[in-house]
């Protein structure tokens, strides 16, 4: 069947096999090989696809194992969704320590892709909290991996290139509830961006911002969390959750609409700038409620962006990078910036490290487009960063080899009888 | 009637079947007995529901589904321990006709999975519900059975079955505090389906099936179309006219 992922750039065939949750791994074993495994496919690019082969769907293997209420651990099968653990373990005081901006993913998915989320500088991402996992090679080997061993560095990140991951367990972090005390402030320059961060890193757990990349200077909304204490309780958002009814012809995101859009965004933030209690969903999720928001770009789909950089080149490297922006004139909705705290990275071809990370969606687009990613490639480069392999479907190989120095440890661990898109344009195989 | 306190379920490892009991168990504790063929397909379903409502009892039997005698004794020894609100029987599977035409052997095991072994449970249990004057009883049909189609007659001949086995039990039950529902799914995204979902087929969601299923028993309704759409779609299907319908490629 046709399958697709987040960004919609390619609906190639694929042989899907939905894998049996009941008895795991072992229709894996039999199946045509080279294939990859597909989560949710809420990555953006080609990490997950594997045009005209095996693609092996893990949406069935969703079962909880075990769970300690005292210690917080849980044991899961790799098609968990974050959204499930969110949703079954918050009556019982814990939730995850990490989560990316939509708990629509699975477990597989993000440990795979080492995800991170908004408290990266106070609980690193989410491959420090899995205690142990369970990969299933193609081989037919079946290994329990736990922290310090060199093939849980090498799934951690490993873009599901080291074998199938049959279920992991996890620790959780302790809450009082759904509720965080949040602050929204308005920023103006990108200075200003950095002094805030530094400001919030001791005492919020939580940091991001979004930024108008098509104002020049650095015009931005910055919001922080942290964990509400017992007792302090907001009012619940409302449930509904709307879908993208069809597929617009043409991206709805493009130059006329952008201008307005980011500066009414800014200005409505700035408005309601100040002091909230606010409810996890909408804090970490806001786009979880509005159903296949990707199809708004058209069909030809649309590309994220997303780099980091270390935090000596953080100012010079973003402000590079907004002004290269800003002159082509092509934005973005969601460009999102956000400082990386100093914790190493457990995998060995993990995105997260410290410094500057900054996150821009793009329609699909030609040469123009292609020039401006070109430009900010340049950038990248120069600065010593890296390109978010979960987020890309085109980065030079010359980028990858130099963003993950760690590559040709990590190649001696992949597994044979797996390979992707991804893998093939960046890795040869 | 509800919340109901002991609810087993025969053929508990099919997905529409589980995704009820996720349901059954949300919220309040209960007492669940899953009933399959294979313990370790069962134990990872037991597991799972214990992590969602660590406070309630689920425990798990096998037996020969093939067996009248296996399924009497399988009744009789559950209504012994503990009284039993609601029973939910699932199991079947979708052969290939083709097969079926071609191997008498392949049609005879289709009609006992989806016709006569429902129909057995269904009687073992009914009876003694009966006896202890109270339960309910939800046995899986399909909206295959509401009209026989050269795509898959086997199948639905036994779904018919099943269909005018509930329609007997309600005409015998009724006014006993016994209540049975027929349930009829449309196609639905489970493994039974995997063919058809890689092909792309779009189907309903296993969960709004089972939210369909346990809303309709809930209602104590007789017969539940889920999707409800469906209810309409086959009213249509079966008031064809047999010069139209035979032309048909469905
Ligand atoms: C709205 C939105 C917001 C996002 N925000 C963030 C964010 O804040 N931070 C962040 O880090 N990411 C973010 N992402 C990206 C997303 O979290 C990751 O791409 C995630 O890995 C997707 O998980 P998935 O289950 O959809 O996996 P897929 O996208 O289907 O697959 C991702 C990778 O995991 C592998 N994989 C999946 N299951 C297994 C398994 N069982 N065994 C082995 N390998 C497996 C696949 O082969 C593939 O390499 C966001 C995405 C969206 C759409
Ligand atoms: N999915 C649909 O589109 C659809 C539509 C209409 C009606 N239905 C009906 O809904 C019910 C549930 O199906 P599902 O979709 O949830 O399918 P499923 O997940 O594939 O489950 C099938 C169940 O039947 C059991 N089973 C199959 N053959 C058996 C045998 N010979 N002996 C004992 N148990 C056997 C399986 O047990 P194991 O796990 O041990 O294999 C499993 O519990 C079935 O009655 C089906 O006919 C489904």
């Amino acid at each position: 069947m046709k399958l697709s992922s987040w960004g919609q750039l390619s609906h190639a065939e694929h042989r899907v096999m939905l894998l049996d949750g009941l008895a795991p791994g072992q229709d894996f074993l039999a199946s045509a090989k080279p294939g990859i495994a597909y989560g949710m496919g809420r990555s953006y690019g080609d990490v997950c696809l594997n045009p005209g082969g095996t693609v092996w769907q893990t949406g069935r293997m969703d079962r909880f194992m075990h769970f300690d209420p005292a210690s917080g651990r849980v044991r899961c099968q790799a098609g968990v969704l974050l959204r499930e653990i969110q949703q079954t373990m918050l009556p019982h005081g814990w939730m995850l320590a990490v989560s990316p901006g939509t708990q629509i993913v699975t477990v597989g998915g993000a440990i795979a892709n080492d995800v991170h989320g908004k408290n990266h500088h106070r609980y690193g991402s989410f491959g420090h909290h899995v205690r142990e996992f369970t990969l299933l090679r193609s081989s037919g080997e079946q290994l329990a991996c736990q922290p310090g061993d060199p093939l849980f560095a090498a799934t951690i990140g490993g873009l599901g290139l080291t074998g199938l991951i049959l279920d992991a367990t996890l620790q959780l972090k302790p809450v009082y509830g759904p509720w965080l005390e949040t602050e929204t402030l308005a920023y103006d320059s990108l200075d200003a961006f950095f002094q805030l961060s530094a400001d919030s890193e001791t005492d919020w757990e939580h940091t991001v911002s979004w930024i108008d990349c098509l104002a020049g200077e650095g015009r931005g909304i910055f919001m922080r969390g942290n964990p509400a204490p017992a007792g302090v309780v907001g009012t619940m958002p409302a449930r509904r959750s709307r879908r993208m009814p069809l597929t617009p012809p043409v991206s709805l995101v493009n130059g006329l609409s952008l201008r307005p859009f980011n500066w009414l965004y800014y200005h409505l933030k700035r408005a309601r700038a100040g002091h909230q209690v606010e409810h996890y969903l909408p804090f970490n999720y806001p786009l979880d409620n509005l159903l296949e928001w990707n199809r708004m770009y058209g069909p030809r789909g649309f590309y994220q962006y997303q780099s980091v950089v270390p935090p000596q080149h953080g100012l010079a490297a973003t402000r590079a990078m907004l002004e290269a922006i800003a002159a082509s004139g092509q934005g973005s909705f969601l460009a999102v910036l956000k400082t990386f705290g100093g914790m190493q990275s457990v995998g060995m071809l993990s995105f997260a490290r410290p410094g500057v990370t900054l996150a821009l969606d793009f329609p699909a687009g030609g040469e123009r487009l292609q020039k401006l990613f070109a430009r900010l490639d340049a950038i990248v480069r120069e600065a010593g960063g890296a390109i978010y392999c979960g987020k890309d479907a085109r980065m030079p190989q010359d980028l990858f080899v130099s963003g993950y120095p760690r590559l040709a440890e990590f190649l001696k661990f992949r597994d044979p009888g797996i390979s992707s898109a991804l893998s093939r344009r960046l890795m040869g195989s | 009637m509800y919340p109901a306190k002991h609810v087993v379920i025969i053929g508990a490892t099919s997905a529409i079947a589980e995704h009820c009991a996720r349901l059954w168990a949300a919220g309040q504790p209960v007492s669940m007995t899953l009933v399959g063929r294979n313990a370790s397909r069962l134990q990872a379903i037991a597991a799972d529901l214990k992590v969602r409502t660590p406070t309630s009892q689920i425990d798990i039997l096998t037996v020969d589904f093939a067996s009248p005698a296996a399924i009497h004794d399988l009744a009789e020894n559950l209504f012994a321990q503990t009284a039993v609100d609601l029973v939910l029987i699932a199991h079947g599977t979708l052969p290939i006709q083709q097969q079926c035409q071609d191997d008498l052997q392949e049609a005879e095991n289709a009609l006992y999975i989806n016709g006569i072994s429902p129909a057995l449970f269904a009687e073992a249990f009914a009876g003694r519900m009966q006896a202890q004057g109270f339960g309910q009883i939800g046995l899986i049909g399909s909206v295959a059975g509401d009209r026989g189609r050269k795509s898959n007659y086997t199948y639905g001949a036994a779904k018919g079955l099943v269909t005018r086995f509930a329609q007997g039990l309600q005409h015998r039950l009724a006014g006993s505090g016994v209540q049975v529902s027929l349930i009829k799914p449309g196609p639905t995204d489970t493994p039974m389906t995997s063919e058809f979902k890689a092909k792309g087929t779009k189907m309903a969601s296993v969960e709004e099936v089972a939210a369909g299923i346990v809303n309709g028993m809930r209602a104590g309704r007789d017969v539940i179309y889920v999707p409800g759409k469906w209810k309409i779609i086959m009213m249509v299907i079966r008031h064809l006219p047999a010069f139209i319908f035979n032309r048909m490629d469905i």
